[in-house]
């Protein structure tokens, strides 16, 4: 579904990315997993368009993606969580999720306010609140909520978990259960691996810009020492 | 109910009551020039709603604008030139007659307003931030020369014209007739302005305000939404030039200046940016100060500094935040 050929990209005159191959096959959970500054969230903003691609090639439902504009990408149907959780704090929580509001994957059955709020309840109580005006956790979830509000074929979560309390946590974790029960195509960039590799079924390992290992959960959860090497586990 | 929205609603209401009241409160006074001012008024604050459109609820700070008020009052005065002149607007590549009816110059001086604002977005919002400023006024500039060196068209000395536009039914050259025209325009634009920014067209250009990227992330091309707004702003401050060329029966390029420009950011900070409401309460606290202080010293704008730095430190969202307590959205 979607796929990375030798992808290389630059911040500036430094490269970051050296050739990455990926491949996300449609239904499955796939995780990018890898120390701090190793290239995980160069590879999301390559394939978002939001980091030119200097060389490879990004195929997404049978289409080179690597030149498009962002926006364009995102209405093939790629939607995304990013790091930071990036809600817009001028708009209301109903704003935040119906200014996204798109069917870019012509579901029969697409995701809209009364659906994203039924996988996270917590949002409808704080349906008229300002972006800024939420919790942390919440505005999380507000930002996966908004991202399956453009009905995206690819969900991408960039670190969706990071510095919230494990209650909240295990709320995201609990919704993109739900989605992979939906058949959701999601790839996750966590570093929770204990509950990664109950959920996902796919993980790819990258190290320095580069994808040095690929393989399912059973592989990876038996391989102590290949947890130890990348991820310091 | 919410105190702060009774509040905002009774300041809504009584505004409104007074607005709608004051030609006959003026003539029962006996004082018909406040016709006039709050004509006047009327129009600087179309002109800055508009403006608060881009900046308010786009953050695109424009210190050019005032070329689409001038733009607007061009239109009407250049049309009333050939009439008064009994001369054809263009000989090529069809003869076009002149016109001196509302209905004719008023959509004409809008649409290239708006065109104008099209066109120079289109090359301004490729740039953000200080550049954008700059490009912004640059342009405004440019075209404040081209008026200038309009020698037909009077150049520094501007246009005057004989009589106000034509409509059928009303006498524009009363008035209050003319007020009253100047009421409905204001309050249509902000009805309309109203509808946009609170619908998904302006949902796209507020989020775009704070996180453009994320925005195009969502599958939105934020340029076309911006250009898009930023040409509705510059039919509305084209409106505004109509009204203004009409009110004075005189148009001069000092209309296009960036000094004017700086005037309508003036009033939108004063009022309250990002309110629509603010920024009519900033043209009237503006305009009422410059008419009564102008009367004791020529150097009013001395007053004007320390009370607008007081509502930037003190007032949220300037006067309008003052008044209702709150402002309507939150940043």
């Amino acid at each position: 579904m979607l796929t990375l050929q030798g992808v290389e990209a630059f911040y500036g005159s430094s490269q970051v990315l050296f050739g990455v191959d990926l491949q996300l096959e449609a239904g499955s959970v796939t995780t990018l997993l890898g120390r701090n500054g190793m290239g995980k969230t160069s590879v999301v903003r390559a394939i978002m368009g939001i980091l030119p691609v200097h060389a490879g090639v990004i195929r997404f439902a049978g289409r080179e993606i690597q030149l498009m504009p962002s926006y364009s990408i995102a209405r093939l149907g790629i939607g995304m969580v990013p790091e930071g959780r990036q809600i817009f704090p001028n708009l209301t929580l109903r704003e935040n999720l119906l200014a996204a509001a798109a069917n870019y994957s012509g579901s029969s059955e697409p995701y809209d306010l009364d659906h994203v709020l039924t996988i996270f309840p917590k949002l409808g109580d704080r349906l008229s609140h300002f972006g800024n005006q939420l919790s942390g956790g919440e505005q999380q979830m507000l930002a996966v909520a908004r991202a399956l509000m453009i009905n995206p074929r690819v969900l991408i979560l960039d670190e969706a978990t990071e510095g919230l309390a494990p209650l909240i946590r295990a709320e995201i974790w609990r919704g993109l259960n739900i989605l992979k029960q939906k058949g959701q195509t999601i790839l996750v960039i966590d570093k929770n691996l204990d509950v990664l590799l109950r959920i996902a079924d796919h993980h790819h390992i990258i190290e320095n810009g580069r994808v040095v290992w690929s393989g399912s959960s059973a592989r990876l959860a038996a391989d102590d020492a290949l947890q130890e090497r990348y991820l310091g586990v | 109910m919410n105190p702060a929205l009774s509040l905002r609603k009774f300041v809504l209401g009584t505004g409104l009551v007074v607005l709608l009241l004051l030609p006959i409160l003026a003539t029962v006074a006996g004082d018909p020039y406040l016709i006039t001012l709050f004509s006047r008024i009327l129009i600087y604050a179309l002109a800055a709603v508009s403006l608060d459109l881009i900046i308010g609820y786009g953050g695109m700070v424009s210190l050019g604008h005032a070329a689409f008020v001038g733009i607007g009052a061009y239109v009407v005065g250049i049309l009333a030139f050939h009439m008064q002149d009994g001369s054809a607007l263009a000989s090529w590549p069809f003869e076009l007659q002149s016109s001196n009816a509302v209905l004719v110059v008023w959509p004409a001086a809008i649409l290239i307003s708006a065109s104008m604002a099209a066109l120079i977005g289109a090359v301004s919002l490729r740039t953000r931030g200080m550049q954008f400023i700059m490009i912004t006024l640059a342009f405004a500039q440019m075209l404040f020369y081209l008026a200038v060196s309009l020698e037909v068209y009077g150049g520094d000395d501007g246009i005057s014209l004989w009589s106000r536009n034509e409509l059928p039914l009303i006498d524009l050259g009363d008035d209050r007739a003319f007020y009253y025209i100047c009421l409905i325009c204001l309050l249509i634009f902000l009805y309309l302005s109203d509808r946009l920014v609170f619908s998904r067209f302006g949902r796209v250009v507020r989020g775009a305000k704070v996180n453009e990227l994320r925005m195009q992330s969502l599958g939105f091309p934020t340029y076309r939404y911006k250009l898009v707004c930023f040409s509705i702003a510059g039919a509305g401050a084209g409106l505004a030039g109509v009204l203004m060329a009409n009110q004075s029966e005189f148009v001069s390029p000092s209309l296009l200046h960036w000094t004017h420009s700086g005037e309508l950011i003036v009033m939108v900070l004063l009022g309250g940016m990002g309110t629509l409401i603010g920024p009519v309460l900033g043209a009237a606290a503006m305009l009422l100060m410059e008419e009564v202080l102008s009367a004791y010293t020529e150097h009013w704008m001395v007053f004007l500094g320390p009370f607008l730095i007081f509502v930037v430190l003190f007032a949220k969202r300037g006067i309008y935040g003052w008044l209702s307590g709150t402002g309507v959205e939150s940043e």
